[in-house]
């Protein structure tokens, strides 16, 4: 059922990922600044999330105040003020380099309401983070359903 | 004259062959007599089978993901198909249908009034649930509430609008079984289940040929995204490099390995795959990694 080779198929897709790759990392042309600096942000998220996921996955040793430190990182970056860094038409329809997806600047967008309860299941994994294993496992997931709620309606599938 | 004859002749059996070869499957009656569904069951089969990511209007967050008012639309080559009301609305939605009906309609496409169903309703896959199954999530979806929002029609054009002839669609595509016909164990067998038949995995991250079926040779290895420029990934072990802890912990958190986070479509299958007991979740990704590579 699985039997035929399929070079061609694989071949394209890897041209079509690391296409993908090169426009994410080299942002060119208007608003480069603006997108480098909010994917920078988004970059400190998976950093310290990925110190808080390796213990809730059991693949690094839980430390309770290496995780606290990463919470409070990951409450640190989420403080930073940064709608500078998401100025209108700087969506992937207008410009290469981003995923952001124009919806992001409608009129009905609930950017503002998905932000916030990110910055509310953040808080709560700081307060967690620290205490025990199950606390960091329990407040993890709902960071990351903060983050699927924004990629979802707001970030371009790659 | 004697060729017009033929000719009537033919035409006439032409038509015959195509209503046979057309007509909407069903399960027999009395297959689900003294069946009771158990709601609270119900309830995960739901999340396992995705229903609300389709059925929930467009937006909704949170509690409204369980007013399944239906009205997303999913672009497809062949027009765009728009999710249904199948809230618990006698008038609008599945308010009156018995357990059979819901079976007939997840496991052979057939509504009903006895119509075919569109294929962008995932009976491809869940032709492969099972009866029990059903009857819970029919227990579950009676509990919702109930939505008065007509359902949207489809904006599909000549010739597909003509239902029927998706009888001819069904006898290529369904009926087919399982994809995986030798899973190594129980865990795998179960993971099977849950991406082959309830998650439907297979309807988008397999490529479909010019009719619209799935390429079962080349299952689960990505396809393009209808109205996108990107791609469904290839979920398949020569692509896929996660663990099956990765795989599990991703379903869960909607984190990747890289603590990316999911986004688009897929985000919306991790609100449904989180709600799974963690065995579901392992089992997924055991099925997946016992996938060929691709």
């Amino acid at each position: 059922m699985f039997s035929k080779a399929r070079i061609s198929v694989a071949a394209a897709a890897l041209v079509a990922m690391t296409g993908v790759g090169f426009a994410a990392s080299h942002a060119q042309g208007e608003f480069a600044r603006e997108i480098k600096a909010r994917q920078a942000q988004m970059t400190l998220y998976a950093f310290n999330l990925g110190i808080l996921g390796a213990m809730a996955k059991g693949e690094a040793e839980y430390d309770a105040e290496a995780a606290a430190l990463a919470a409070n990182n990951l409450a640190a970056a989420k403080s930073i003020w940064m709608p500078t860094a998401w100025p209108a038409g700087s969506d992937n329809a207008s410009v290469e380099g981003t995923r952001a997806l124009p919806a992001i600047w409608a009129a009905d967008s609930d950017i503002g309401a998905k932000s916030q309860a990110m910055g509310e299941a953040v808080a709560a994994l700081q307060a967690a983070a620290g205490t025990d294993l199950e606390a960091l496992r329990g407040a993890i997931g709902p960071v990351g359903a903060s983050c699927g709620g924004c990629h979802k309606s707001f970030r371009a599938e790659e | 004259m004697r060729l017009l004859r033929i000719g009537a002749i033919l035409a006439v059996a032409g038509i015959a062959v195509f209503w046979l070869l057309t007509r909407p499957e069903q399960v027999a009656h009395g297959t689900l007599d003294g069946t009771t569904g158990d709601a609270t069951r119900g309830a995960l089969v739901f999340a396992a089978a995705g229903c609300a990511s389709c059925h929930a209007a467009p937006g909704a967050e949170g509690e409204a993901r369980l007013v399944l008012a239906g009205g997303e639309g999913f672009a497809s080559p062949f027009g765009t198909f728009y999710a249904p009301n199948i809230s618990p609305s006698p008038e609008h939605g599945i308010g009156g249908w018995s357990v059979l009906d819901l079976a007939n309609a997840m496991l052979h496409g057939t509504s009903p009034e006895g119509q075919h169903y569109y294929p962008a309703f995932p009976y491809v896959s869940y032709a492969n649930a099972e009866l029990g199954d059903i009857a819970d999530l029919h227990a579950y979806l009676i509990t919702l509430p109930v939505s008065d929002t007509p359902s949207r029609a489809h904006d599909v054009g000549f010739p597909f609008n003509i239902r029927r002839g998706l009888g001819l669609w069904k006898q290529l595509n369904t009926g087919k079984g399982w994809v995986m016909t030798d899973p190594a164990d129980a865990q795998v067998t179960r993971g099977r289940y849950l991406v082959e038949a309830l998650g439907h995995c297979g309807e988008c991250h397999t490529p479909r040929d010019a009719l619209g079926g799935l390429q079962r040779d080349k299952w689960l290895t990505g396809g393009p995204i209808p109205g996108s420029k990107g791609r469904f990934p290839d979920l398949t072990p020569g692509t896929l490099k996660w663990s099956a802890e990765d795989i599990a912990y991703y379903l869960e958190t909607g984190f990747t390995p890289d603590f990316d986070s999911a986004g688009g479509a897929m985000a919306e299958v991790i609100q449904n795959t989180a709600q799974l007991p963690p065995e579901d979740r392992a089992a997924i990704a055991a099925y997946l990694k016992a996938l060929p590579a691709n």
